[in-house]
């Protein structure tokens, strides 16, 4: 088997305990991805697999062997950003940049639990449609941190990509 | 870490074979708590066996509830509609814990199975924990406790349990089904983990080559229910204290009611004794205090947490006046 990795083929590492973040950066040169914390707590590592969000730190490369992953470089290029890239430009949602890249990655997949109407611990009705606003955006993005503090311009961003898409 | 083989495994049973045949292997699932504390070197496993693709299915069952497979993401748990809309405290519960991203990758049975822990059982280096390397002693206790048990702790352990969807499954009278080499039984959930005692690395009613297959729910019975969490950050973060609870009302007495407590203890809180309290009296705040005092009349509070005894009071009395009351 293999892994897809933004598109091509990896073979899986021979070692089991290589995480999928190791793989990506010390083994691909897929950069983009960050090491934060390596324990779960920041969010900087976060890749699509499947196309949903989790923690490249915590995952094993042999556990995604026949899947997908979609990591920041695959999202979006210079010449064709990301929608959410954009936003984040224009919104000063970052300074340092550094949890830029998970904090896009989750917001991409994060869009697509909205599409799918699916609840955030806030949502008042939990059968219903969730909304887009300030509180759900940053309830839902808990799990990606930011040390410079540049969260409100991250849910500026954010939130504008979701209006665009969701209403 | 530690070299470590990996093997995915065909179905429970396997994975039970192989875990009764060999100490050092573990179970895998998402991974979220078992690669931290191999990567700490306070988990050294030989051997991983990835059950996290054997069976995420959630169906209803026969008995009119819900079979939850051990492979089932928490995500797909609170995404579910039946979960939604008839176990509303466990979607909530299962929304509570952690991120979106660790939601994903957990599941179900790992759930259950992540260790009961605090930072001094995480500090390797650095810390005593009779949990971590037993008869060492324990640096929680006379240490920073404010997020450890309240309940049923012992001069050995302090640490509470920091699971926000087994607190809810508590209330549910989950039941948990387990496959081993000696064949397949069933464990309440309430019964599956255990008081640390002078034993606190031993913490769940599993015995060696065991797995957890599934969880089932019984039909819901409750009329309306809810899950509160308290923590000292508004997201991402452990209870200091959490409140599952269901209610239902004939007239204006409490026909029914099912609490359990989550940060109090070694194990999700199942509130038996609040419950007799309530059951067939009125809902007022009073009572409600009452109830509460009833079931943490046992507790043992430390210079840190003292204060979870009074939060744990308001919280389960602001939830049950929610479940009581006329507004939705």
């Amino acid at each position: 088997m293999a892994i897809m990795i933004n598109g091509a083929a990896v073979a899986p590492p021979k070692d089991a305990r290589v995480s999928l973040l190791d793989l990506l950066r010390e083994r691909l040169h897929l950069t983009g991805t960050k090491v934060g914390c390596n324990q779960g707590a920041c969010g900087a590592c976060t890749v699509l697999v499947d196309g949903e969000r989790v923690l490249s730190c915590l995952t094993l490369a042999v556990q995604v062997d026949g899947r997908e992953v979609t990591t920041i470089e695959g999202l979006g290029s210079e010449s064709e950003p990301h929608p959410l890239q954009t936003a984040f430009i224009e919104h000063d949602g970052f300074q340092c940049g550094y949890c830029t890249p998970g904090q896009i990655c989750a917001a991409s997949a994060m869009l697509r639990e909205i599409e799918l109407g699916l609840p955030s611990y806030v949502t008042l009705d939990l059968t219903a449609r969730a909304s887009v606003s300030r509180e759900e955006i940053r309830e839902r993005m808990s799990g990606n941190l930011c040390r410079c503090g540049a969260h409100n311009g991250i849910v500026d961003a954010i939130l504008q990509v979701a209006r665009e898409r969701v209403a | 870490m530690n070299p470590v083989s990996y093997v995915r495994a065909g179905s429970f049973e396997d994975a039970a074979g192989i875990l009764s045949g060999d100490t050092t292997a573990r179970m895998l699932g998402g991974g979220t708590n078992l690669i931290d504390l191999m990567r700490k070197g306070i988990e050294q496993p030989t051997r991983l066996v990835d059950i996290s693709m054997v069976s995420s299915s959630i169906e209803s069952s026969p008995a009119g509830g819900l079979m939850i497979g051990a492979s089932a993401r928490n995500s797909a748990v609170a995404a579910h509609p039946i979960v939604r809309e008839h176990y509303p405290m466990l979607a909530r519960a299962v929304l509570a814990g952690a991120s979106a991203q660790v939601r994903n990758m957990a599941t179900v049975g790992g759930n259950l199975m992540q260790r009961t822990r605090c930072l001094y059982f995480q500090d390797a280096a650095g810390s005593r924990c009779n949990k971590r390397a037993p008869g060492t002693g324990c640096d929680a206790i006379g240490g920073f406790n404010r997020y450890h048990a309240v309940l049923g702790a012992s001069p050995e352990c302090i640490a509470s349990h920091p699971s926000d969807m087994c607190v809810a499954m508590a209330a549910l009278d989950a039941v948990v089904h387990v496959a081993g080499s000696d064949g397949a039984r069933t464990i309440a959930l309430v019964d599956f983990h255990r008081l640390p005692g002078d034993r606190p690395d031993w913490e769940t009613m599993l015995t060696p080559g065991e797995v957890i297959v599934a969880v089932e729910l019984p039909a819901p019975t409750l009329a309306r229910s809810a899950y509160r969490k308290v923590r000292d950050r508004a997201s991402y973060a452990f209870a200091l204290v959490s409140v599952a609870a269901g209610v239902t009302m004939r007239e204006d007495r409490i026909d029914d009611v099912r609490i359990a407590f989550g940060g109090l203890a070694a194990k999700p809180w199942r509130a038996f004794r609040a419950e007799a309290a309530l059951r067939g009296g009125p809902a007022t705040p009073e009572a409600f205090v009452a109830a509460a005092a009833v079931e943490l009349a046992d507790a043992i509070p430390l210079p840190g947490n003292a204060f979870k005894i009074n939060l744990a009071t308001r919280t389960l009395a602001a939830v049950l006046a929610q479940l009581a009351g006329d507004d939705r």
